[in-house]
């Protein structure tokens, strides 16, 4: 098999479930994993008579995220009705926008491999509800779930920019840290937050002339990984099709595969792309909205810096490493934490030590926020003030951090009842090396013998000093003056 | 029964000159006895409405505060939702349902104290003229017991016609207020679209359909508008306090309007029948004599509104209606074969023909192709009428013109020709596409002693004028007061 020379073209549909307490046109709370049908009213179970009412928060989460995502809002935006039949679907239509969605024309910004950016434009983003669930576990019979019906999604649509399953992680990466970090959904893939539907094809180049392989809408993704390992999949198969069949894009002929996480390919679902006529139109039961300026300012003022932006500062500003920088940001919380303690006047590297090292760890381990630990600010960067100035050594830092979660007491009282201090002042520490030098002849001569095994017994006398004081002897102190002594 | 007006019963509840129990169990007794002829009502309520009336008895002897509607017996068309009995639409698809909740007016009615006797008999879904489109019941006009009542709110308007209830609530989508009113020889009312909560009716046309009061007399149907206006936050159409404060419609309505303007289009009366056009005409002369005066105008797309009406109306029926599956309440056909046939056999079994009829319409005017040609075009239609209304009604305080171009046909004699049936409602369907509000109150009989309706329009919001205008005419003629003489 020749190699062919081939463009990978991929365009995602991600539907985002926006975190507002209650469902799009009712008063229903929204749950998770809730007894079936036990979230539910007339409006949402589309029981006759029933009208919708708009959420507003819903929709200034839309905006919000449609702001972050560079889009144009709309300045009339309306309800239209999607028609058509199936179980999970109360009303058999979708309250949905066809033509005149709630942002346009944005784009999001993602960070590539190589460190360089990529810019993937966004078509649309538009408000719709969810439906609800079927249910096929009960043998003979379906059932239906509609805690789920009336769910406000917003569902975003970019141009089929991506040309590898790699940037297609990264955007939906990227999405969702700045939904979270908007606070516009909790963006939990595996509680169906965040719904990607990748459509892939590719463009290849044979003998001079192009050939664009049909598109292939890819569902049942439930993680970044079956997100990444589909398009992958997918690459290969309609290479491979193509090399079979030659078969290449034509009207109709768009088909539907579902991933099978557990086999790690894809199956088909639908063969053509069924002519669906929706037959939208607007909801008679609805009024057009219509954002003026001072509601727009309103939710402009709560943008903040988005999470690829804070990331490329802490690099340039901070001076940390990539990989920290991303660790930092990857969170709102984490990131707003690091920066108030650094704002505190703290030595922005071992702040970040302290937090990548010590508290991501401890905060996963109870289950929170680094934030959320209990810990101020303040006192953490007096902790890092304290690594950096001698006072306690790295490893003590993560003793102190420890206790601090638990106690209101500051990081240096800590040290201190924990006899964790390091001895920093050369005089004490003089009169303990000249004890540890008298009692190890041996190793000084060793030391002074050269060679070898003067590099080991510098490390044992060194070993020693710890020794004696409880290993709260400055290190870099204590070899300065033990150097010293051993060169007289 | 003394066939006193709601207005006139409530006073003497409220004074104790009668107790509540005893005019429900006058109603009952009549019921007893006229309703195997006339056949107004889909269910009553005998026990649960003689308890509302002990207990309005027990608060007024206690000497509470009473509502509007004290102990007065009323109806409600069966599309409205209510907690007790069913809200069947008069469809076989509804025959057993119970809603979980009761409609706004409902609960108006309830909060005012009224006592609700039954629910009446409508065409399906509201769809007709004569409500010979009943999947359940056949209602008989009580002028002529060979005559439909009109409809779709027939059940309603005969009840309040043969004496089996005080007052009623209708629906008008297309004239389902004013032309059965007009052919039973009653008051109706259609407001203000928005004027009026929506919520808990029983949607056919969303954009048209608005619920209003069905009555004796013109007193009565303002002092019904008091106690169901108003906005409610669960209808997003309903107009707010402050666009349309809802007035006390029996403060001024004594007033005569001074210098009133009338506005008549001769040549759309022409349309009628003699008899219609001659009783339109006597009217117009009473008004001049008190001081009006006529003023021609003119109405260019008023020969379109049927046609758009029918796109309208049919395109947001063939949606509303779709949740009429079988799958989550309502009818469901035994033995599907598969879920697809739960849909296909559950509708083809449980809706009438005329209702199939508009869905087929409605779905066409939707689909893909035609959207542009038929339900795009309807709605430019529907604009062009709202501005002739606007234009006219620069130049006239409201406009007269026939209900009905005939008073109460035979049963069966049009049922064959659905385009025949379309047409009775000429002279209403224009103001459910403008918006406005319409009221059809008795003027005169043919000479077969069929009433004859006169329909009064005016600008939007403008009830409070509109029901000065009618009581004008009311207080100087007596067609009102006359009642059918059914076999007692």
């Amino acid at each position: 098999m020749s190699k062919l020379d081939y463009k990978v073209l991929v365009g995602l549909e991600i539907h985002v479930q926006l975190y507002t307490r209650t469902k799009m046109f009712c008063g229903c709370a929204l749950g998770f994993a809730e007894e079936p049908n036990s979230r539910v009213c007339p409006v949402c179970l589309g029981m006759p008579g029933s009208l919708p009412v708009m959420n507003k928060q819903a929709v200034e989460y839309s905006i919000l995220a449609g702001l972050a995502l560079n889009c144009q809002i709309a300045g009339f935006t309306k309800w239209d009705r999607k028609s058509y039949y199936y179980p999970d679907l109360p009303k058999n239509y979708q309250i949905s926008q066809y033509d005149l969605p709630l942002a346009l024309n944005g784009n999001i910004e993602i960070s590539l491999a190589d460190g360089s950016l990529k810019k993937i434009r966004i078509r649309r983003a538009h408000l719709e509800e969810d439906a609800g669930k079927n249910l096929h576990t009960a043998g003979n019979f379906s059932q239906v779930d509609l805690n789920r019906a009336g769910t406000p999604l917003l569902e975003i649509v970019t141009e089929p920019d991506m040309e590898s399953a790699a940037e297609v992680r990264a955007l939906a990466e990227e999405l969702q840290r700045i939904v979270r970090y908007l606070g516009v959904s909790e963006a939990d893939m595996q509680k169906g937050h965040m719904r990607f539907e990748p459509n892939v094809n590719l463009i290849i180049t044979r003998a001079g002339q192009q050939f664009k392989t049909p598109i292939v809408e890819v569902k049942n993704l439930n993680s970044f990984r079956a997100l990444e390992n589909s398009i992958n999949y997918e690459i290969e198969r309609q290479l491979e099709r193509f090399l079979e069949t030659g078969e290449t894009m034509e009207m109709g002929n768009k088909s539907t595969r579902g991933w099978d996480d557990a086999k790690e390919v894809t199956v088909l679902q639908r063969e053509k792309e069924e002519a669906h006529d929706y037959r939208y139109f607007p909801d008679p039961d609805l009024v057009p909205v219509q954002p003026d300026e001072k509601w727009l300012i309103a939710i402009k003022n709560q943008l903040c810096e988005l999470p690829l932006k804070r990331c490329l500062r802490y690099i340039k500003e901070y001076g940390l490493s990539d990989y920290d920088a991303g660790v930092l940001t990857e969170t709102r919380a984490t990131a707003d934490f690091f920066e108030e303690a650094v704002k505190c006047n703290g030595d922005a590297k071992r702040i970040c030590n302290l937090i990548t090292q010590t508290g991501l760890k401890i905060a996963n381990e109870k289950g929170c926020k680094v934030s959320e630990l209990g810990i101020p600010p303040l006192q953490l960067a007096v902790l890092a003030q304290m690594v950096k100035e001698g006072l306690i050594s790295a490893t003590a830092s993560v003793t102190v951090f420890e206790k601090m979660t638990q106690s209101k007491s500051t990081p240096q009282q800590i040290a201190e009842s924990l006899n964790l201090l390091q001895k920093s002042d050369a005089g004490e520490l003089e009169g303990i090396i000249d004890e540890v030098l008298k009692n190890n002849q041996q190793a000084v001569e060793d030391f002074k013998s050269g060679g070898k095994k003067s590099g080991k017994a510098r490390g044992f006398l060194l070993g020693q000093v710890m020794q004696k004081t409880k290993g709260t002897a400055n290190p870099k102190v204590a070899g300065e003056i033990l150097d010293r002594k051993l060169s007289q | 029964m003394d066939f006193l007006s709601a207005k006139q019963l409530r006073d003497r509840i409220k004074n104790r000159q009668v107790s509540s129990v005893e005019a429900t169990k006058a109603v009952f007794e009549r019921i007893a006895k006229i309703e195997p002829i006339v056949g107004a009502f889909i269910s009553t309520f005998e026990e649960q409405a003689i308890q509302k009336a002990a207990d309005v008895d027990k608060r007024i002897a206690a000497g509470q505060k009473m509502g509007q509607l004290a102990g007065v017996p009323v109806a409600v068309k069966d599309n409205m939702c209510t907690t007790f009995g069913t809200t069947t639409c008069a469809s076989k698809i509804l025959a057993n349902f119970h809603a979980p909740y009761n409609a706004t007016v409902v609960e108006k009615l309830l909060a005012a104290d009224a006592v609700i006797v039954g629910k009446t008999n409508l065409d399906e879904f509201a769809m007709g003229s004569s409500t010979e489109n009943s999947g359940l019941k056949r209602t008989v006009n009580p002028w002529d017991t060979t005559r439909v009542p009109g409809g779709s709110s027939g059940g309603s308007t005969a009840a309040v016609a043969a004496g089996l209830c005080y007052a009623a609530l209708g629906s008008d989508t297309g004239g389902s207020i004013r032309q059965p009113a007009s052919l039973c020889g009653v008051v109706g009312l259609k407001p203000t679209y928005g004027r009026v909560s929506r919520y808990g009716l029983v949607a056919y046309g969303s954009s048209l359909d608005q619920i209003g009061p069905i009555t004796q007399t013109v007193e009565d149907c303002a002092l019904m508008l008091s106690v169901i206006a108003g906005h409610d936050p669960a209808d997003s159409t309903s107009v707010d306090e402050k666009t349309a404060p809802v007035a006390d419609f029996l403060a001024q309505l004594d007033e005569p309007v001074k210098g009133l303007k009338i506005g008549i289009a001769p040549t759309l009366n022409a349309g009628a029948d003699e008899q219609v056009r001659k009783s339109i005409d006597e009217a117009l002369k009473i008004y001049k004599n008190s001081g009006a005066s006529l003023i021609e105008i003119d109405m260019p797309h008023f020969d379109y509104a049927i046609a758009a009406y029918y796109m309208v109306a049919t395109a947001e029926a063939s949606s509303n209606l779709a949740r009429y599956d079988g799958v989550h309440y309502g009818y469901r056909t035994p033995n599907p074969g598969d879920y697809i046939e739960v849909y296909t056999k559950s509708r083809a079994e449980g809706f009438g023909e005329e209702v199939k009829r508009r869905i087929m319409l409605g779905t066409y005017a939707l689909s893909s192709g035609y959207y542009d040609a038929y339900y795009l075009k309807a709605l430019k239609v529907r604009n062009l009428i709202r501005g002739d209304f606007v234009k006219a009604f620069d130049k006239c305080d409201c406009i007269m013109m026939p209900v009905s171009p005939t008073t109460a046909f035979k049963i069966g004699e049009k049922t064959d020709d659905p385009l025949k049936m379309y047409l009775s409602d000429i002279y209403t369907i224009a103001a459910n596409l403008a918006g406005i509000p319409g009221i059809s109150i008795p003027c005169g009989f043919d000479d077969k002693n069929l009433p004859i309706g006169l329909q009064i329009l005016s600008p939007a919001f403008g009830e409070e004028k509109l029901l000065r205008i009618a009581n004008m005419y009311e207080k100087q003629t007596t067609w009102h007061k006359k009642r059918p003489t059914l076999n007692e």
